[in-house]
């Protein structure tokens, strides 16, 4: 993302999403996106994806996605993480869950690390032009697409961007935490997969 | 070594409902069996990475989900299945081909043949080997024991041509 864009912060971008999900959806957030959701205050249904394998919340979304087809599965993703595995984009419309939104927010940077450029970001390149993730998705086989780069905007149309039948790409422009750090397990992974995996098999409200 | 219908019919009587894969020369001969089954969901993907992590997800969702790669893709997939099977602790089950096994000339002094197994051991993943048809029934035997222990588990099916 180019530094002079206009864009959300990371914080406001998710306080959206958190007043706007339903109590039965399955929320997965991964890195910074994890550690703010956290804040926020993460239900018996999200899975804040620490420890991670980087690049993977989208798949693990895929597969919640599909075993779980009368929910709504939202993954928060960030553009390193999804670079690292820009295969899932095609894979996710292969399967073509419709309760699957995936949401990128994009800052450009390796937030975590020290806000490094991406490869992806106009400061990270050659050629000082920002890789178009929306055309990637839509390249990819997404048809629902949204861009927001303000936050009042995401909020007016977040209800209207969760009820749209999926799979359905969101690219949020989101300014890099300064000095953030990586996210905290909550507690023993182990135990939270199985937490999980309880609540999942209770039927939804 | 086994035909498509084989397979389909042992992930069947596994209770395997999702079968995650990437194709190679043989396990693409099973893709066309695993898909006309109706008991079975095959979900491509794009790298073997991938398939631990939407195997992970099915899982927690409450399927039975299996990943069905190439050794290759094993290469390819440490940082995923260590997360998957060792951080999270799930007893996802694998069948990986094992490239070149029974036919040693096809990629003389291919790699994968040195690599493999001990990778397997590596990422602590029980394994049997499966080298003749006669063994079809040891794969389901593996399958159940992993699965009543709540371990990961694979077996790795020799493979008779790059």
């Amino acid at each position: 993302m180019s530094d002079q864009r206009a864009c959300m912060s990371l914080h406001d971008a998710l306080i959206t999403l958190h007043r706007a999900r339903r109590a039965d959806d399955v929320v997965i957030t991964s890195m910074g996106a994890a550690r703010e959701w956290m804040v926020l205050g993460a239900g018996p249904l999200d899975l804040p994806l620490v420890p991670s394998s980087m690049g993977t919340a989208p798949s693990i979304g895929l597969g919640i996605a599909l075993a779980q087809p009368q929910r709504r599965v939202i993954v928060v993703n960030g553009d390193g993480a999804m670079l690292m595995n820009l295969g899932a984009l095609v894979s996710i419309t292969a399967a073509a869950p419709p309760n699957l939104t995936l949401i990128l927010e994009d800052n450009g940077v390796y937030e975590v690390t020290g806000a490094q450029p991406t490869p992806g970001a106009s400061s990270g390149r050659i050629d000082g032009a920002d890789v178009d993730f929306e055309a990637i998705a839509r390249a990819s086989g997404f048809r629902a697409i949204y861009h927001f780069q303000d936050a009042a905007q995401w909020a007016r149309d977040i209800q209207r961007v969760l009820d749209t039948p999926g799979p359905t790409f969101v690219l949020l422009d989101v300014s890099p935490v300064p000095g953030a750090v990586g996210p905290r397990s909550p507690g023993p992974a182990p135990a939270r997969a199985r937490e999980l995996k309880r609540v999942l098999s209770l039927k939804p409200e | 070594m086994f035909s498509g219908a084989e397979i389909a019919s042992l992930f069947v009587s596994m209770g395997i409902t999702h079968v995650v894969s990437i194709a190679d020369s043989t396990i693409g001969q099973w893709h066309p069996a695993i898909e006309r089954s109706p008991d079975l969901r095959l979900v491509r993907v794009c790298r073997e990475g991938e398939a631990w992590a939407v195997a992970a997800g099915l899982y927690l969702g409450g399927a039975t989900p299996l990943v069905l790669i190439q050794c290759t893709g094993l290469f390819e997939s440490g940082d995923a299945l260590r997360n998957v099977l060792h951080d999270w602790k799930l007893p996802i089950f694998s069948v990986i081909g094992y490239r070149s096994y029974l036919n040693q000339t096809t990629l003389p002094g291919d790699t994968c043949l040195v690599f493999t197994e001990p990778l397997l051991d590596a990422w602590r993943i029980d394994y049997r080997l499966i080298k003749s048809p006669a063994q079809l029934d040891e794969i389901r035997t593996h399958y159940l024991a992993c699965r009543d222990a709540s371990t990961p588990g694979a077996v790795v099916i020799a493979e008779g041509k790059a």
